[in-house]
C-alpha cells in the first residue's frame, strides 16, 4: 500500500541511519550510485568489496511467453542487512524471488552467493546454499506440533526426537523467536505460525531468507514483533531479502530497497533519504496524484440502519452479536478488525446471503431484513465481495458476462425477460475504458486478468449501477498502487453524490483514510469506534485484539458519530491524502 | 478479438476430436488384441451409413438420443447430474400412452395434450429428486438412481393387466392410442419414414439455445452452474434454481420417448425402448452440453447403434457388434479425460496470450515515456 506507516516512520528511518554508519564505508557512497541508477536502469551499481554481498544477482532475464517476465535485473543483498524488494502487483518480483530460490531457471544472467556462482535446478539446491523462502500462505500441518512440522522433510538434520528439540530452543532463544517446539500448530496464532515458519527456515541452515509479503496477515503490532525478529537475524549476520508494497513498512525495516517495476530494476533507494512518495512513485513510474482535499459530505439522512443484528453458526453460538451502527448519506463507515472476527458474517447478512436471527436491517427507512439478495441489489445495494473468485466473478466466463453477473434484471444488461447482450457488451467496453481494466478485449475470461485487473472490473461494475449503499469490503486487496488511487476515487466520487459506504479492510491506513466513522469488530462485537482524524493504525490495531474498547480518543457516542465532530477529514494527518 | 473466437472453437472442436481419435485407436487395440482386422470393421460400418434405410434409421433414433441428451445437459449446465433421465423418460412414455388410449380430442388438441402429460410426469419425477436436495440435502445422483428402479417398479405394476395393462400375444402393453394422437411421419419413400417428432426434437434444441444464452433465466443458471458461490451473491436463490433446473430436466426427459410412441410403437410395451437416459448422458458429455454438440454427438452414437448389427453378419468374417459398444464406452472415458485436459490448456494459454499482449502494450508505451518517468522516480 502506498502509504506511509505515520507513527513509527520518524524513529525507525533514524534508527536505520544509525545502523547505517555501522554498516561502515559501503553505505556511504551509496546514495551516489543510487542516484545514477535511479535515472538508468540498465546499470547496476558497481559493487564495492565481494566478501559482503550475500547474494548477487545480475543481468537475470526470464522470458516467459505471458507475465511479466524478468528484463536484465541486478540485485545486491549485502550479508547482514534487510534489503528490500518493492514493486506492484506483477511487476516480477515473484518470478524473481522463484529464480533465487531455485523453483525456476533464469534464461540469462548469473546468481551468486557469496561471490561463488551458482546454478539452482531446485529449491533443494537453494536450499543447500542456504537461502530459504518463507511464503505468503503458510505450509504447515495443523494438527502436527511444531517439532514435528520444523522437522518434516529435514529429519536427516538432527532426527526427530531430543536432538532436534534442542535446536529449534536454540534457534528460537538466538532470534528472540519465542517458538515453543511442542505446541499444536491450530493452537497458534497467524504470527506465531509465521515465526514457525521463519524458524523452519532457519532449521535447515539458512543464511539468506526471502519472505513474501509477510506483513499482510499482521496488525500492526505483530509487524513490530516480526521486525524486531528481523533486526535480530541481521545481528546475526543473516541477511533477509523482504518483498512488500507497504512502503511504510520497507521504510522502517530494510536497510536498502530494490526497487521493480514491469520486470526490470528502475532503481535502488536508501531509506533515511526517501520518502513513501518517493518510493511509490518509483514504483508506479508516474508521479502520483496530488491529493486534492476531501470535505465531508457526511448528511444526515441515514441510509442503511442495522439495529441489534444477530446472526448464530449452526449450535447457536453468536457469530454476530447485537450489531447495531448507521450509515448515512455521503458517508463510509469503516470497520476494523482481525480477519474472522465476524466481518464475512456481517457482509453475507448485509447482503442477504444469511437470514439474521434476530434484529433489523433498514434501507433507507425500508425494513429490509427479510428481503432476497436479488432484492437489495436491485434496491442499490452494491457489492465488492472479499473473495472476488468466490463471490464476484465467474471465472471461466468472458468479461461481458461478468459484467452481467449479479446485475442481470438491470439495464443495460438486459429487457426484460431477455438478455441485452449487445448491451452488456458495450457497456463492459465502456467499464474497460473508464475503469482502467488492462486486457486485450472483452472476450477474453475473467481467469487470464490479473487481480487488480479483475477487481478493477468488479468495482466498474458496481459502480456503474449507482448504488445508494456499498458494501466494500477490501476493494483494493492484491491491487497495485496505481489502480488502487483510482479505486479510491471511484469509492470518494461516489461518496460526494451520496453514496453510503460499509468499508472492511485489513489495510488500517486505508480505512483510517477514507472511512467518515471507524468501529471495530471483535468477536462478532462491534467493541470499540474511533475517529478517523485523530485514530493511528497502532491505537486501531490494540482494539483489534481486543485489548481496547469503547471509545477509542474522542467519540461523543456510539450514534452520533456521525455527526458533524467527524467532518474534518481533510486533516492534514490524514495519511491518505499524504500518499495520494 | 477475432483471434479469441477462432481459438474458442479450435478449443471446442479439439476436445471431441482428441477424443474420437483416442477411442477408435483404443478401440483397434482391443481387435488387434483378439486377433481381428483392427480397420475392417469401421469400413464396413461406413458402408452401413452409405444405406438409406440405414441413415433413416440412424436419424430416427438420434433424434430421442437428442432429447434425452438435452435433458441431461440442462442439469449439467448447473452441475445437477440428473442420471434418473432413464426413469423420467419411460415413466413419462407409459402414462402418455395410458392417456393416449383413453382419451381422444382432435389432433390439434391431442397431440399438444400427450406432450404436456409427458413433460409434467418427467418433470414430477425429477421433481421429486429436486425437492429432496432443496429440502433434505439429498444428492441429486442418489435420489434419481433409486428413482430409476422405483420407476422400473412402479411401470412394472402399472402396466399389470389389473391396473392398467393390455396384454397382446406374450407382450404386455397400455392398449393401442387413439390415432389423433400418432404423430404425422415424413416419408422417405423405400427407406422408410423419418419420426415427425425428430422435428419438435429439432425444435427443443433451439429453445435449449435461446434459454441458455438469451435469458436472464439461462443466465442465472449457467452462473450457478460456473460458480455457486458468485451465483448466490448475484442474487440467484440456490434452492430454487435447483429445483427449476430439475423440472426442466424432467419435463425434457419426459419427451424423449415421444418419438417412438406417437410415431410407431404407439403403446407402452414390453419391447420399449429402455437405456435412453443413459446413453443420453454419453451424447451429453460428447456434445459438451452445447445444442450443436449434441445433436452432432446423438447421430454419432446412433450410427454406432445402427451400423454394428451388420458386423455379425460380414461376410467373410464376422465381428462382434459389441465392437460398437466398447468404442461408446472408450469415447466416454477418453472424452472426460480429453475436455479436461482442454479446457485446463485452454485457459492456461489464453492467460499466457493475454499476459503477453498485455506486455507487448505495456512495452511500447514504456519505450515511449521511460526517460520521464525515470526522472520522476528519483
Amino acid at each position: 500500500m502506498s502509504r506511509p506507516y505515520p507513527r513509527s516512520r520518524d524513529t525507525s528511518t533514524t534508527l536505520n541511519s544509525a545502523e547505517a554508519v555501522e554498516a561502515g564505508a559501503l553505505r556511504v557512497d551509496r546514495p551516489l550510485s543510487q542516484g545514477e541508477c535511479a535515472i538508468d536502469a540498465s546499470s547496476s551499481p558497481p559493487l564495492a568489496a565481494q566478501s559482503t554481498v550475500a547474494v548477487e544477482l545480475a543481468g537475470i532475464t526470464k522470458r516467459f511467453p505471458g507475465v511479466v517476465a524478468n528484463h536484465d535485473i541486478h540485485l545486491s543483498v549485502h550479508k547482514g542487512t534487510v534489503h528490500a524488494l518493492v514493486g506492484e502487483n506483477g511487476a516480477g518480483k515473484s518470478t524473481l524471488m522463484k529464480i533465487l530460490y531455485g523453483m525456476q531457471k533464469p534464461d540469462e544472467g548469473t546468481i551468486a552467493v557469496d561471490g561463488e556462482q551458482v546454478s539452482f535446478s531446485s529449491p533443494a539446491d537453494a536450499i543447500a546454499r542456504g537461502i530459504g523462502m518463507v511464503h505468503q500462505h503458510f505450509m504447515l500441518a495443523d494438527n502436527l506440533t511444531v517439532l514435528e512440522n520444523v522437522v518434516l522433510g529435514s529429519e536427516k538434520l538432527h532426527g526427530i526426537g531430543g536432538g532436534a528439540r534442542r535446536k529449534i530452543k536454540e534457534i528460537s532463544e538466538r532470534y528472540g523467536l519465542g517458538v515453543r517446539p511442542d505446541a499444536l500448530v491450530e493452537n497458534l496464532g497467524v504470527a506465531d505460525r509465521q515465526r514457525v515458519e521463519i524458524l523452519k527456515v532457519l532449521y535447515r541452515g539458512a543464511r539468506i531468507l526471502i519472505l513474501d509479503e509477510p506483513t499482510a496477515v499482521l496488525v500492526p503490532q505483530e509487524v513490530d514483533a516480526l521486525f524486531g525478529n528481523l533486526r535480530e537475524l541481521k545481528a546475526e549476520g543473516l541477511s533477509v531479502i523482504f518483498i512488500s508494497h507497504k512502503l511504510g513498512e520497507v521504510l522502517s525495516v530494510a536497510d536498502d530497497i530494490t526497487v521493480i517495476r514491469r520486470g526490470t530494476t528502475v532503481g535502488t533507494a536508501v531509506p533515511s533519504e526517501t520518502t513513501p512518495r518517493q518510493l511509490a512513485e518509483l514504483m508506479v513510474g508516474s508521479e502520483l496524484p496530488t491529493p486534492e482535499t476531501s470535505e465531508s459530505t457526511v448528511t444526515d439522512r441515514p441510509i442503511i440502519q442495522v439495529e441489534r443484528l444477530r446472526l448464530e453458526a449452526e449450535g447457536g453460538r453468536a457469530v454476530l452479536d447485537d450489531i447495531s451502527f448507521t450509515i448515512h448519506e455521503g458517508e463510509v463507515l469503516g470497520i476494523a478488525g482481525v480477519e474472522g472476527n465476524g466481518q464475512t458474517e456481517l457482509i453475507d447478512a448485509l447482503i442477504g446471503l444469511k437470514g439474521a436471527d434476530s434484529g433489523v436491517i433498514r434501507m433507507a427507512g425500508e425494513d429490509i431484513t427479510t428481503w432476497p439478495t436479488r432484492r437489495r441489489r436491485e434496491d442499490g445495494i452494491g457489492y465488492i465481495p472479499e473473495d472476488r473468485h468466490r463471490h464476484g466473478l465467474l471465472l471461466e466466463a468472458p468479461l461481458w458476462e461478468n459484467r452481467i453477473l449479479g446485475h442481470v434484471t438491470e439495464k443495460p444488461n438486459s429487457k426484460g425477460f431477455w438478455l441485452d447482450i449487445k448491451g452488456a457488451q458495450d457497456d463492459t467496453r465502456r467499464i474497460v475504458e473508464q475503469y482502467d481494466v488492462r486486457t486485450p478485449g472483452i472476450d477474453v475470461t475473467a481467469a487470464s486478468l490479473s487481480g487488480g485487473n479483475q477487481q478493477k472490473l468488479i468495482v466498474g461494475r458496481e459502480m456503474t449501477h449507482k448504488p445508494r449503499f456499498l458494501i466494500a469490503a477490501h476493494p483494493t486487496r492484491g491491487v497495485d498502487v496505481g489502480a488502487q488511487a483510482a479505486i479510491w476515487d471511484h469509492i470518494r466520487e461516489a461518496r460526494r453524490e451520496g453514496l453510503a459506504v460499509l468499508l472492511i479492510s485489513a489495510d488500517l491506513d486505508e480505512l483510517i483514510g477514507l472511512s467518515d466513522t471507524l468501529r471495530v469488530i471483535y468477536n462478532g462485537k462491534l467493541v470499540a469506534d474511533a475517529d478517523p482524524a485523530t485514530i493511528t493504525p497502532e491505537e486501531l490495531g490494540s482494539a483489534m485484539t481486543g485489548a481496547a474498547s469503547g471509545h477509542l480518543e474522542h467519540v461523543e457516542d456510539d450514534e452520533h458519530t456521525e455527526d458533524d465532530e467527524h467532518t474534518e477529514d481533510d486533516d492534514p494527518a490524514a495519511p491518505e491524502d499524504e500518499a495520494r | 478479438m477475432k483471434k479469441f473466437d477462432k481459438e474458442r472453437v479450435l478449443l471446442a472442436v479439439a476436445g471431441p476430436v482428441i477424443a474420437l481419435v483416442a477411442a477408435v485407436v483404443l478401440t483397434s487395440v482391443v481387435l488387434i488384441a483378439s486377433g481381428k482386422n483392427p480397420i475392417e470393421p469401421y469400413l464396413l460400418m461406413l458402408e452401413q451409413a452409405g444405406f438409406s434405410d440405414v441413415q433413416v434409421l440412424i436419424i430416427n433414433q438420434a433424434g430421442m438420443y437428442y432429447l434425452a441428451a438435452l435433458a441431461v445437459s440442462v442439469g449439467f449446465r448447473m452441475n445437477l447430474f440428473n442420471i434418473g433421465v432413464d426413469g423420467q423418460y419411460r415413466l413419462a412414455a407409459m402414462m402418455t400412452a395410458v392417456v393416449g388410449a383413453h382419451v381422444g380430442l382432435p389432433a390439434a388438441l391431442q397431440i399438444p395434450f400427450l406432450m404436456l402429460v409427458a413433460m409434467l410426469t418427467g418433470a414430477f419425477w425429477a421433481g421429486i429428486a429436486g425437492l429432496l436436495k432443496v429440502t433434505r440435502g439429498v444428492s441429486e445422483v442418489v435420489a434419481t438412481i433409486m428413482l430409476n428402479a422405483i420407476a422400473t417398479s412402479l411401470i412394472g405394476y402399472l402396466t399389470l393387466t389389473e391396473v392398467w395393462g393390455v396384454p397382446l400375444g406374450n407382450n404386455q402393453t397400455t392398449g393401442v392410442m387413439k390415432e389423433s394422437g400418432w404423430f404425422p411421419a415424413i416419408s422417405m419413400g423405400k427407406a422408410g419414414e423419418i419420426y415427425g417428432f425428430t422435428i419438435v426434437a429439432v425444435l427443443a434444441g433451439v429453445l435449449y439455445w435461446l434459454i441458455l444464452n438469451r435469458t436472464r433465466f439461462g443466465f442465472d443458471l449457467r452462473a450457478t452452474g460456473a460458480s455457486e458461490s458468485a451465483a448466490a451473491a448475484s442474487g440467484v436463490d440456490a434452492g430454487r434454481m435447483v429445483l427449476t433446473a430439475m423440472l426442466i430436466s424432467g419435463g425434457v426427459a419426459g419427451l424423449a420417448g415421444m418419438p417412438i410412441l406417437l410415431g410407431d410403437a404407439h403403446t407402452y410395451s414390453l419391447s420399449f425402448p429402455a437405456g435412453l437416459g443413459f446413453t443420453g448422458i454419453t451424447i451429453a458429455l460428447l456434445g459438451r452440453n452445447n445444442p450443436v454438440g449434441i445433436a452432432f454427438a446423438a447421430l454419432l452414437i446412433a450410427f454406432l447403434d445402427k451400423a454394428s448389427p451388420a458386423l455379425d453378419y460380414a461376410l467373410p468374417v464376422a465381428y462382434d457388434k459389441e465392437i460398437a459398444v466398447i468404442m461408446q464406452g472408450l469415447i466416454v472415458i477418453a472424452v472426460v479425460v480429453s475436455y479436461e485436459a482442454v479446457r485446463v490448456w485452454g485457459l492456461r494459454r489464453q492467460q499466457r496470450r493475454v499476459g503477453e499482449e498485455l506486455a507487448a502494450a505495456v512495452a511500447v508505451a514504456d519505450h515511449d515515456n521511460s526517460t520521464k518517468k525515470e526522472v520522476a522516480a528519483r
